[in-house]
């Protein structure tokens, strides 16, 4: 079992050049901020590296922050053998969200980058099917959990307001 | 209860009018599609259950709208579910029933405002005959709305238009 701040250092000596950021005033565990590009880099290793072993993706969800322009996902990850959790949270340009997948390496994220593609819009680069999972195939009204997200008069001839 | 319900002594004969009949026979064997959506659902298997039986009022189960003569619409309708609905209710023969249970199906129920995805009453796709509230509405209240069904049927006509 490793503490926040030791996965943190392990995270930083392995990936000297990227940009790592752990904040640990935090209700639940602590977070560590990602850069978009090393995701997909970082969640392999920590996945396989035998210290670590974060074998499970307990939850992946977007968040809308409009007034810092960004559009972010957090990674709740979990080692069922080591027994430690930590957070991941990767942040987008709200206009362009794009953050490669992490599929390859959680199988779970499939479905819940599908959720977050379809509620928030984030894009998930190289997902392998990245549909709608909730909304209906042809909802162009846009993703309903941005903060400045305005619901349709109709749909398919349906009034949707009350 | 009506003339079918006394007991008759006169050998082998009844004497009904055809229209009574017909509605007797229709409202004692409602056929309902098998069909849930949400917490709802559960109180209408609890009501299909054998502590309330659903089934001494005739009620079965059908797997298909086409052998079905009404609908229960127990529970949240999304905007997705609402096509697939219409569809459903399509499908069954004439004449057919919906029983719209719930607060969601009536009219939204607790998303009214911020349910992005949720049709406001299902009455805005399909035309309903009886409102049953409740959020979940308990067994006793289902088959209240029932009830309410059948007596809408036992006073429908052949020739007029019911009201």
């Amino acid at each position: 079992m490793k503490k926040a701040e030791e996965i943190f250092q392990l995270l930083k000596d392995n990936f000297s050049t990227s940009n790592l950021e752990l904040k640990s005033d935090q209700p639940t565990e602590a977070v560590i901020i990602v850069s978009p590009s090393d995701i997909d880099n970082i969640s392999l290793y920590l996945k396989d590296s035998p210290e670590l072993l974060f074998d499970g993706l307990m939850n992946l969800s977007g968040v809308d922050e409009p007034k810092a322009g960004l559009l972010s996902v957090y990674y709740h990850l979990e080692s069922t053998k080591l027994k430690h959790k930590i957070t991941l949270k990767v942040s987008t340009d709200r206009n362009k969200p794009e953050i490669p997948t992490v599929t390859g390496v959680w199988k779970a994220a499939d479905w819940h980058e599908r959720e977050a593609y379809d509620l928030f819009g984030v894009i998930f680069l190289n997902h392998p099917d990245l549909r709608r999972i909730l909304m209906p195939y042809d909802w162009d009204a846009g993703y309903p959990l941005r903060k400045d997200y305005e619901n349709p008069e109709f749909y398919q001839g349906m009034k949707v307001p009350y | 209860m009506g003339f079918l319900d006394n007991e008759f002594t006169d050998g082998n004969i009844v004497i009904a009018k055809a229209e009574d009949l017909l509605n007797w026979a229709r409202l004692s064997s409602l056929w309902q599609v098998s069909f849930g959506l949400a917490c709802c659902a559960i109180e209408m298997m609890a009501t299909s259950a054998s502590h309330y039986d659903f089934d001494r009022f005739g009620v079965i189960p059908r797997p298909s709208p086409r052998q079905a003569d009404f609908i229960i619409i127990s529970g949240t309708v999304t905007l997705k579910m609402a096509t697939r609905i219409k569809r459903l209710y399509e499908q069954i023969p004439d004449p057919k029933y919906i029983i719209s249970m719930g607060s969601c199906s009536n009219c939204g129920g607790p998303y009214w405002e911020h349910g992005y995805h949720v049709l406001k009453g299902i009455d805005r796709v399909i035309p309903v005959d009886v409102y049953v509230p409740g959020c979940p509405p308990r067994p006793e209240a289902l088959l209240e709305g029932l009830l309410k069904l059948q007596e809408k049927i036992r006073n429908e006509s052949l020739i007029k238009k019911s009201v």
